[in-house]
Parts: structure tokens; C-alpha cells; sequence
């Protein structure tokens, strides 16, 4: 059971919150059918959209500004039904990937990750010891992303790395 | 340690949550006297039994929401959204 | 007792080298330490806390009273580990403590893990009941953890005959263990004992994962992991407890449980030569039994009862055992070494002695319900069986088996299986569940509750109730004598229940003795359980939460540049801030006033990105900060700034920041570093509970930002050094002006806000480029000079205008006008904190107003300001220093300091007394540094 932790690039990063009138619209502006629902991520152009409240959602992308994001929502969101942010510098990410990747989180993570509660398109934004973090799942090796302030993550890091050493021991 | 269930997050740990007190107190108009806003300031009630509450998903969806927590056995019996209608009364 | 030449769960094959209390011993793989000790002829390995008596082990399990060690030499050593609950391996080493154990005050150098884990149930015991509930709760494909205490499946079937399905009991264990560990869902912890009970369904798990190995057989494991289970279901199949039997000399190394004597028997083939049985129940019978079956001698059973006929009786009887009924054992005899040598039985009005190496007592059975008793799960005294038994609490747990109160195989079974298919319906999971394993129902008869053996001399300081604590019938008789009505109380008075062990075979025996003596059943209450069931140590509670992973230690992505510029860090909260940045031999005090000077004459950089900022965006942005800050905000232009603050709804202040209005609808708003969640918390709060109906939404942006503040009257030049397109003149770019621009050749935001009261440019990028914006601004400013300052630069330059610190300088009760804000709170219309301050008490002319003082010398912070510091006592104090620095600008020590009247007091002559020494200090107008702030709007 090995996993492997990687840091990611640079990410494009837009908080944008939506009402019921704006959401369809949003959502349209990026490229997805319909913004994802609750503990959901979804993916639009060149970008995924994640749920971290009932009216707020962050775009991430690996390949698209934030300034194309954000002028995109703007564009898409009226005034007063809502508003996008760039917080491309608010959380750096990290790729925890391979079979083991999941028990290395639940050294620090209380959240059920197990594939009848938690798979590719889930996404949560909780604890990873005591750091806050989101945690989105991206494919079944399984793949986990996760998004944390940066001056959380050298202490997040800690954590992952010490769970790989202690993962597959049993 | 609670496990809570967040109207729109689904179950987690109390360490996710804040406390936000007692439901029910409502802020007097500013006309009301200087003992009123006394006892709106400084004095809460703590039952034994079914309390109506307020907790907010800080480390979660930062969304607040209404719980039913009896104090004597921290069971939970309901939540809801804050500004939406109890679970089953409409 | 002594090893049998054969039998047992032990294998002979591999012999096991151990030491206790320094003495070389050998046992085989698969002892207890209790058993190898037992097997080592070492019956006594202690003496007790306060009769220092003798003691030795009395169970084999869970029960244990007396049998605790210290394991481990030097850093690896534990206290008051449960000898019965230690396998041997090679290398072991331990010491008798029974009550005393020795922290060995060196830091762990064992690995101790944390795991969270999620199940739909949780079965917790390993025994007939919890494996048939495991094996029904599985069958459907339920996520199933269960939980086994021991290092073996089997439960009280390891010590107890039985037939399952016309087969020993072994094999249904095995093949019951064997098709649970096939299913994928299911995980089978063995050395795992659930300590704590959580609300919700959460249980608390210790794994012992590698203590039992041999030195060289742990590398790469942890010692233990503690596990923090959340189950949809819990099933709780921890069986029962045996209790023990109160009379004279009941502690004697030799009297044990007679369960447990079984234990011994079949699992680690020890067999005491001559037994006598002493029980109020049928299930001792089996122990008389099991021994004549293997060959040993029972010399009686001693049974409370009259004429016992079940089908346990009848069997001993067939077999030639001897009952002596409606008889008691009213004393024991030692040897020498302390050592039970016989028992003295009362029949018939007649006493008399028989010799014997082991007293198998049996006073009845507990359910083991601590572990939901910690959640408070209500018990109920049942007569049937004279033990508190659990009440079918709410949804989401059931107890099985033993645990229940039902004490049979049959029901151990029945009720298990049963309780397995409802927690898999329960979850969703339909299971098709195979049938109950057949088992003998034994015809046993109702047990009789016997608490007490009076002691026919009446002498019961011998008759010991709580075995651990040394709490006898003669003490808790003291208790109620004088007065002790409550077990609570009675759990203090003595102590009885407060040992290692939480008295736990003792709870329902000095319960009764105390309800008797004053009149009560013996049944009403026992006292609360509390988590853990066992000693979880240090470390283990610690997990790998230790060293980097303790705490998060938050730095801001120019940290890396001021460290290599020299600077000494402060923790601020979770952030690391420079303090000072010393050259080289250079002292605190020296290199503040250095870097002062640099800010009041030359130029100065400070890294400002831990300060709080909150995106405020909307149409009613401008309505909503109107109604949370004590200032104006909607009268502030796009492109300006204001210093705010902000109350509690009681009127005090709550924090201060800086509110920059972006554009109509969007404004960025500062908070103090230790507010910053705390001010985004109470904004939400405020916005979606009491104003939802205002269009505006929050956004923290405190760390897509680096903010680094130019300060100093060159600092403009600083600035246009590194290359900007901004105007930076004093006419297009006033104090108090926000502006957008490049700068250095990054993306940035400008704002003319001062801190320091000089002239001040605070840049703010992206943290991504914060950095590299440091270096640039610096290599900018190195014509200038520029020199990078600390948090103690920053307070002398602040207090020396007077800006106070809320949190430092305010006490929670302090308002802005007690602090010398007065000016900024506006009149005329509601904001949080208003009506609070209109109350009376904030009016009165003598609260403590934040006030400057001068001195002649150096003044302690926190030193209290009093009048006479020799006068008659109490002394009255008038006030306490908040702030105090040396002002290397103005040659004079300062400071700020909450005084009582202050503001009417300016120019009176206090004593700063700090516990020692008191110095003079005169109160002042706080701001001593460019009361006119020209230097500010440079």
C-alpha cells in the first residue's frame, strides 16, 4: 500500500458566490451544465467548480487565469446576485495519490473516505489535523487534492508525509 | 465530542463547529430600558432537556443552522437551516 | 498452582526468557504476565497501598485488582500496567507496583499513531455474543469493525467448556473468525480495547500493535494506535464481570476468581493442587469441574445456598465432589510468605479449616456496562441476577450476551445473532443471516446476593470490599457512620472506586455495604464510570501530534527573506513575526532603538501579512459595515481609507483595523493578526442571522495577500526606486489613499496608512509574489538604507503616538471612549455596542481610561499603579501599565496605562510597583510623538 504526495502548480483560484438567480448563469459562464451540489465538485472548461457552501463555490484551474475566471462570473453574475473574488494566492494544493493514499488521511482526517461515502467528484472542506483544508477526490487510484492556506502547508505537509511512513504497516 | 449534523454538509465532528448559544434571545429594540438590555447582555437560560440552539459549520460550509440538542444526554434530535422552517412542522 | 506437562493455548515450543523484579524467568509463548508469574510459583509479586499487605494475582482479566506492574526499564518504561492483560515475549522486564507506578521522565521514543475509522457497526468483544452478532451484522456487506480486547477471539469460550453445534467451541470460534476475516468490509482488531465512549456513536479504541513482540520484531511498527471509530450501530458484547466475595482476609495471594481459575486452567495449563470453591451461584460449579476433569483437587465447594440442584450441582455431585451448603468461608490462613494456606468455613454453627493453595471465589456476575455508562446509558438494578444490568437505551446500540444481564452461552448467542441482523437492517443492509449455533442450556438456579460475610469476631478491618484501594467493610461502615448517605460521597471518603481500575469489581460490594448499614437495598446506585476503561498513556493520547505536528507554526511567504535578513521570530497566535532583526553582538534594546531611528529618520520595511483582511463586496456592503463598525463608512470615497473599530453588542471594543474603499460596492477591511478569524466569524454571524436580507458577501482574503509596509520619511523615494506607476505625491496620493498600480514589477495594492506615524506606504501583492516583493523593495531601498524592523520597533513607534493595541493596552470591559476613541464613534445613527454603551455604568467618570505616562526610569509592563506603595493596606490601585518601552526619539521612558479617572488625572504622579520596586511615573496625553501627525501626512 504506497501513496505519493506531490505539490501542485500554481493554481487559478475564484471564490464566487451565486443566488438562485444567478447560479444557472454561473454555472453556464464556466462551462458545466449545472453548479455541483452539496459535498460535490464538478468539471467545466479547463476547470472544476467546487461546493463549499450553499451559495459559495471555487473555481480551480490549473491551465486558466484567474483574471479569465473571474471576468467570466463577473460577466455572468448581475449585480447584487452575487460576487467573484480571485484567491488565487489564498491556498496552495497538494496531490495525494496511490492505494495507500487514503489511509495516509485517515491518519489526520475524520472525514469517511471510504468509496461507498466518498469518490471520484466528492469534495469536502474540513480538517486535516488541525489545519483547515478542502479535500476533493479526482479519480479511483484514488486521487485526493487538497487545498490549504499556505502558511498551513508546511504544517499539513508534516502530517502527510509522516502518514506515508506509517501507511501499510498493519 | 459531538458528532452534528450540518444541514447542508451531512455529519461531522463537533471540532468543525462553534457553539452559538440559545435560539430563542432576541436583541430588544434600543427603547427598551437599561435592565432589559442587562438581561439581553449577561443572563442566558440552561435548561435540563431539549434545547433549541444555534451552531454555525465554521470549518465546513461557515453556514449557521438551528439544532435540537438535549442537554442532559447531548442527544440531537434536529437540525435546520437558520431562517428555514423546522424539520416536519412545514 | 503449578504447569501441567500438556494442554493449554501456551506452545511449549518457544520458550520465553523474561525478568520481574530483576530475577531471570522463562515461560512459553502465549502466557499472560499474570500466567508466567503464577507459573514461576511467584504468588505474591506486591503489597498493597495502605495495609501494605501481600497481594497476587486475583483474575485474568478486565477484573484485575492487584496485579499491575511497572513495564519496561528506563524511557519505555509504564506504570501501573494489568499484569493479566501483558503477553511475554523475549526481553521483557517488569516490576511488581501495584498501586505506585514511576513516570519515567524522559521523553517516548516508541511511535504511537492515531487513525480515524467509520463503520456502519461496531461490535465491541470478541466473544460468542459479539462474533455471532459480527458474523449476522457482515452477511449483507455492513462495514463491520469488531473489537476483541484479548489477543484471541473466543471470549468467556475460551475458559468455558462448551459445544457448539455438537463441536468444541474452538472450532465454531474459528470458523466463525475465519469467514469474518473473508469479507472485505470487516475488520477484525484483536489487542484493541474500546476505552471511551462519545456521544453519537463515536468509541475511542486502543490497539496494542507491537508491544507484545520482542524488541526486534517491532521495527516499523508503531506501540499502539489509538483508533476514533464513529459506528452508524454499536453492538456491545463485553460480557461480565466476576465479583468477588467479602469476608475476613479475602486478599490473600490464592484467592481468585473462580472463573479465572478456570482461565488458567485451560489456556495456560496452570492447575492449583487443592482448591476449595466458595460461591452464590451455579457457575463456579464449572471451575470444580474442569479441575477434577484435569486431575486436580477440589476439597469442597462452598456454596451460600441451600441445597443447590441445578444442572452444574448435579454434575459435581455425580463426579464425587464435595458441597458443603448453606455455608461460608469467614476467614483464610497464610504460610509465612503471606501466602493462602486455608480457608475457614462456617456450617452449621461449626467452623472449621480446610487446607488449600487456591480460594475460587464467586460472588456473582457484573455486566460490563462501563464503557456506555460513561455516556450516561441508564442501569437498573435486577434482582434475577443481583447486578446493575443496562436499560435498552436509544436507537443505534444494543448490548448482547453477558453484557445484557442474560449470563447463559444460549443467550450469548441468540441474543448476539439477533442483535446483528437488526444492526444491519438498520444500516440498509438486508442480511441473510445463517442459523443460531446450537448450544446446551444448562438448568442453573437463581444465584443469591451475597455482599458481605460478616466476620464472626465482628473484626471486618481484614474484610476488604475495594481489593485495590485497601477500602475494607470497617471503613466503609466509618463512612456511613459518619454520615455518608451517597456512593459519590462514599467513592471520596474512602477512596473505594478511585483506584487505577475505577474499583470496578468493588462498585457493587461497598454499595451494598453502605445501602445495608443504613437501611437501603442493595441495589439504588453505583457510582459514575468514567473514560478511559484503562490507563491510556502520554503518548498515546499524543498520537503523532508531537515536534512540527503539534501545532501549526504559521509563517507568511516573506518569512524565509526576513530570516535570512537576521530576524529573531515571535510566535503571534499560530504566526511567526519578527521580533527584532539584531546585527551581529547587537542586543534587543539596541537594535529597537536602531530600528526605530531608520523609521523616524531614515526608512523602514515591516512585514504586515498576518493582519487580518476580509473582502466586503455588495450593494449593501457599505449599509452592513455601517451597522458592525462604531465609525462612519458610508461617507467613505472610493480610494480612501479609515481607521475603525468595532464593539461586542455589550460595548466593549472588540478590534480595530483599517477599512479601504475600493469602489461603491466593495470595500477591503483589516483586522488585528489574533482577530482575524474571529472578526470574519462574527461578520458572517451577524450577516446570516440577523441581516440576511442585505445583498453582501464575505470573502477572507488574508492570505491572498503580502502586505509590507515602507515606512519613513523616505520612503517615497523607496518606492519610486523600485519603479511604480502610481503618483506618489503628497497631493495625488494623500494619507489615508488606497491606490492600484505596479510596483517593483508586481500587481499591487497601495494604501497610505501609518502605523509607525510616519510617513508609510503599505504594498500589497498576491502572496505568491510576496517574496519576491520583499527583495525587491529592499534592494530598492538599500540607497536609503532601508532597514527592515521588528514587532518591538513597532510598539515603541506606535505607543509613542499613542495607537493602542486592543487586547494589550484594553481590558474586556474597556470601551472606546475608555480607551481615547471617543472621537471616532458616530452619534447619529445604531451600530453593535451602541445601546450598550448608553447604559449608566459607562458613564461614570471613574473607569479606567487609557492615558500615557513618563518616568525616569524603566517600568515594568503589568506593574500596578498605586499612590503610596507604603501605605495601609489593601493598598488601592489605581491602575496598571499596559505598554512601557524606552523612546530612543524623545530620550524617555513611556508607556500606556489604564488608570481609574485617567483622563482627569493627566499630570498627577503615580508609583509603577511590580512586586518589587516601585518607580514614579507622571500620567500624560498618550500621543508624545508629533501630536500634529505632520510627519504622518508627509
Amino acid at each position: 500500500m504506497t501513496a505519493e504526495l506531490n505539490p501542485l502548480p500554481r493554481l487559478a483560484q475564484v471564490s464566487f458566490r451565486i443566488t438562485g438567480q444567478s447560479a444557472a448563469a454561473a454555472a453556464a459562464a464556466l462551462g458545466l451544465g449545472a453548479l455541483p451540489g452539496a459535498n460535490r465538485f464538478e468539471r467545466g472548461d479547463r476547470l472544476a467548480v467546487l461546493w463549499i457552501g450553499p451559495d459559495e463555490l471555487l473555481a480551480v484551474s490549473s491551465v486558466r487565469d484567474a483574471a479569465g475566471i473571474e471576468a467570466a462570473l463577473r460577466g455572468a453574475i448581475p449585480p447584487g446576485e452575487g460576487v467573484a473574488v480571485d484567491v488565487s494566492a489564498n491556498r496552495v494544493g497538494f496531490e495525494l495519490t496511490g492505494a495507500g493514499a487514503r489511509e495516509v488521511l485517515t491518519t489526520c482526517c475524520a472525514i469517511d473516505l471510504h468509496p461507498r461515502v466518498f469518490g471520484p467528484g466528492s469534495c469536502v472542506s474540513t480538517l486535516v489535523a488541525r489545519a483547515p483544508a478542502i479535500i476533493f477526490q479526482t479519480d479511483e487510484r484514488p486521487a485526493y487534492r487538497l487545498l490549504v492556506r499556505p502558511s498551513f502547508a508546511p504544517y499539513v505537509t508534516q502530517w502527510l508525509v509522516d502518514g506515508l511512513a506509517g501507511a501499510g504497516q498493519r | 465530542m459531538l458528532l452534528i449534523r450540518c444541514p447542508w454538509c451531512g455529519e461531522r465532528e463537533e471540532r468543525e463547529f462553534h457553539y452559538g448559544g440559545d435560539a430563542a434571545v432576541k436583541t430588544p429594540p434600543v427603547e427598551a430600558d437599561d435592565r432589559t438590555w442587562a438581561h439581553f447582555l449577561y443572563w442566558r437560560h440552561n435548561p435540563a432537556g431539549p434545547f433549541t440552539e444555534r451552531w454555525v459549520h465554521n470549518l465546513g460550509c461557515r453556514r449557521w443552522f438551528i439544532a435540537v440538542r438535549d442537554t442532559t444526554t447531548h442527544q440531537i434530535s434536529a437540525t435546520w437551516p437558520f431562517g428555514a422552517n423546522p424539520e416536519g412542522s412545514g | 498452582m503449578k504447569r501441567r506437562p500438556d494442554g493449554g493455548a501456551i506452545d511449549r515450543t518457544r520458550p520465553i526468557a523474561f525478568r520481574f523484579d530483576g530475577r531471570l524467568l522463562t515461560a512459553f509463548a502465549g502466557d499472560t504476565l499474570a500466567s508466567a508469574l503464577l507459573a514461576n510459583g511467584i504468588a505474591a509479586l506486591g503489597r498493597s497501598v495502605t495495609a501494605g499487605r501481600p497481594r497476587g494475582v486475583m483474575s485474568a482479566g478486565l477484573e484485575e485488582a492487584h496485579a499491575f506492574v511497572q513495564l519496561g526499564i528506563g524511557a519505555e518504561s509504564e506504570p501501573l500496567v494489568r499484569a493479566t492483560g501483558v503477553e511475554v515475549f523475549d526481553g521483557l522486564s517488569a516490576e511488581g507496583r501495584i498501586t505506585k507506578g514511576v513516570l519515567p521522565g524522559v521523553p517516548e521514543t516508541a511511535r504511537f499513531e492515531k487513525r480515524f475509522a467509520h463503520c456502519d457497526v461496531l461490535v465491541i468483544g470478541g466473544g460468542p455474543a459479539g462474533l455471532s452478532a459480527a458474523t449476522t451484522a457482515a452477511a449483507g456487506g455492513a462495514r463491520v469493525i469488531l473489537a476483541e480486547t484479548g489477543s484471541r477471539l473466543g471470549g468467556a469460550l475460551l475458559r468455558d467448556q462448551e459445544q457448539m453445534d455438537g463441536h468444541p467451541a474452538a472450532e465454531w470460534i474459528a470458523a466463525a473468525g475465519l469467514a469474518l476475516r473473508r469479507q472485505p468490509e470487516v475488520r477484525i482488531m484483536l489487542r484493541t480495547t474500546a476505552m471511551i465512549s462519545l456521544d453519537q456513536n463515536g468509541v475511542v479504541l486502543v490497539e496494542r500493535v507491537s508491544g507484545h513482540l520482542p524488541a526486534t520484531e517491532r521495527t516499523g511498527l508503531p506501540d499502539r494506535r489509538l483508533w476514533q471509530v464513529r459506528a452508524r450501530e454499536i453492538v456491545l458484547a463485553t460480557g461480565a464481570l466476576e465479583r468477588p466475595l467479602v469476608f475476613p482476609d479475602n486478599d490473600r495471594p490464592g484467592v481468585m476468581l473462580a472463573a479465572a481459575v478456570r482461565t488458567y486452567l485451560h489456556q495456560f495449563a496452570l492447575r492449583p493442587d487443592r482448591t476449595v470453591v466458595f460461591t452464590t451461584n451455579d457457575d463456579a460449579y464449572r471451575t470444580a469441574l474442569d479441575l477434577v476433569a484435569a486431575g486436580g483437587t477440589v476439597a469442597a465447594v462452598v456454596d451460600v445456598r441451600p441445597g443447590p440442584a441445578g444442572d452444574l450441582p448435579a454434575a459435581a455431585r455425580a463426579a464425587g465432589i464435595t458441597i458443603i451448603d448453606e455455608a461460608e468461608v469467614t476467614g483464610t490462613e497464610a504460610g509465612p510468605d503471606g501466602v493462602l494456606s486455608g480457608v475457614v468455613i462456617s456450617h452449621d454453627g461449626a467452623a472449621r479449616m480446610i487446607p488449600c493453595d487456591v480460594l475460587a471465589v464467586s460472588g456473582g456476575w457484573d455486566p460490563a456496562i462501563d464503557l456506555i455508562h460513561q455516556v450516561r446509558a441508564p442501569t437498573r438494578w435486577d434482582d434475577g441476577i443481583g447486578a446493575f444490568v443496562p436499560v435498552p437505551g436509544p436507537g443505534g446500540r444494543q448490548v448482547v450476551g453477558a453484557a445484557s444481564g442474560a449470563l447463559t452461552l444460549h443467550a450469548a448467542v441468540t441474543s448476539g445473532h439477533a442483535a446483528g441482523v437488526e444492526a444491519a437492517r438498520r444500516t440498509g443492509f438486508e442480511t441473510v443471516a445463517g442459523p443460531v449455533p446450537a448450544v446446551r442450556l444448562w438448568r442453573e438456579e437463581a444465584p443469591r446476593l451475597v455482599t458481605r460475610v460478616p466476620a464472626p469476631d465482628g473484626d471486618e478491618s481484614r474484610s476488604f470490599v475495594d481489593l485495590h484501594r485497601d477500602v475494607t467493610v470497617a471503613g466503609v461502615l466509618r463512612a456511613t457512620g459518619a454520615g455518608i448517605q451517597s456512593v459519590e460521597h462514599l467513592k471520596r471518603y474512602t477512596l473505594t472506586g478511585t483506584g487505577v481500575e475505577q474499583g470496578r469489581t468493588a462498585k457493587v460490594n461497598a454499595a451494598a455495604v453502605a445501602h445495608t448499614a443504613i437501611g437501603l437495598p442493595p441495589g439504588g446506585t453505583t457510582s459514575s464510570a468514567r473514560p478511559p476503561i484503562e490507563p491510556i498513556s502520554f503518548g498515546t493520547m499524543a498520537g503523532r501530534a508531537t515536534g512540527p505536528r503539534f501545532d501549526p507554526v504559521r509563517t507568511p511567504p516573506a518569512h524565509d527573506a526576513q530570516a535570512a535578513a537576521g530576524a529573531v521570530f515571535e510566535t503571534v497566535g499560530q504566526w511567526q513575526r519578527a521580533r527584532y532583526f539584531p546585527t551581529p553582538g547587537e542586543a534587543l534594546a539596541e537594535a529597537v532603538v536602531r530600528e526605530c531611528r531608520a523609521v523616524r529618520t531614515g526608512v523602514g520595511i515591516m512585514d504586515a501579512s498576518t493582519l487580518g483582511k476580509i473582502d466586503v463586496q455588495g450593494p449593501d456592503a457599505a449599509e452592513f459595515l455601517e451597522r458592525l463598525y462604531m465609525n462612519r463608512v458610508a461617507n467613505l470615497k472610493p480610494g480612501r481609507a479609515r481607521y475603525a473599530a468595532m464593539a461586542h453588542l455589550d460595548g466593549s471594543l472588540f478590534d480595530d483595523g483599517v477599512i479601504m474603499r475600493l469602489a461603491a460596492d466593495r470595500f477591503f477591511v483589516t483586522t488585528s493578526t489574533s482577530h482575524a478569524g474571529p472578526v470574519m466569524d462574527w461578520m458572517e454571524e451577524w450577516l446570516q442571522t440577523e441581516w440576511p436580507g442585505l445583498k453582501v458577501w464575505l470573502t477572507s482574503i488574508t492570505e491572498q495577500w503580502t502586505t509590507l509596509a515602507v515606512a519613513g520619511p523616505s520612503a517615497r523615494t523607496v518606492l519610486e526606486a523600485a519603479g511604480t506607476d502610481l503618483d506618489l505625491s503628497r497631493e495625488a496620493f494623500p494619507f489615508m489613499a488606497v491606490r492600484t498600480g505596479r510596483v517593483g514589477g508586481f500587481d499591487a495594492q497601495v494604501a497610505r496608512v501609518s502605523f509607525s506615524g510616519e510617513l508609510a506606504f503599505e504594498v500589497s501583492v498576491p502572496g505568491y509574489d510576496g517574496a519576491a516583493l520583499w527583495a525587491a523593495l529592499v534592494a530598492a531601498g538599500a540607497g536609503q538604507g532601508i532597514t527592515p524592523y521588528g514587532l518591538e520597533a513597532l510598539s515603541v513607534l506606535r505607543a509613542e503616538k499613542g495607537y493602542l493595541i486592543v487586547g494589550q493596552d484594553t481590558e474586556p470591559d474597556t470601551t472606546a471612549s475608555d480607551a481615547g476613541l471617543g472621537w471616532m464613534i458616530k452619534a447619529d445613527r445604531d451600530y453593535i455596542g451602541k445601546r450598550a454603551l448608553g447604559r449608566r455604568d459607562f458613564q461614570r467618570p471613574d473607569r479606567y481610561q487609557v492615558v500615557g505616562f513618563r518616568a525616569d526610569g524603566p517600568v515594568m509592563e503589568g506593574s500596578q499603579l498605586v499612590s503610596d506603595p507604603s501605605g495601609a493596606r489593601p493598598i488601592p490601585i489605581a491602575g496598571s501599565v499596559s505598554t512601557s518601552h524606552w523612546s530612543g526619539a524623545l530620550g524617555v521612558h513611556f508607556g500606556l496605562a489604564r488608570v481609574k479617572g485617567g483622563r482627569a488625572r493627566i499630570g498627577e504622579t503615580l508609583q509603577a510597583h511590580d512586586g518589587a520596586r516601585s518607580v514614579p511615573v507622571v500620567l500624560a496625553d498618550p500621543v508624545l510623538y508629533d501630536r500634529e501627525g505632520l510627519r504622518r501626512d508627509g
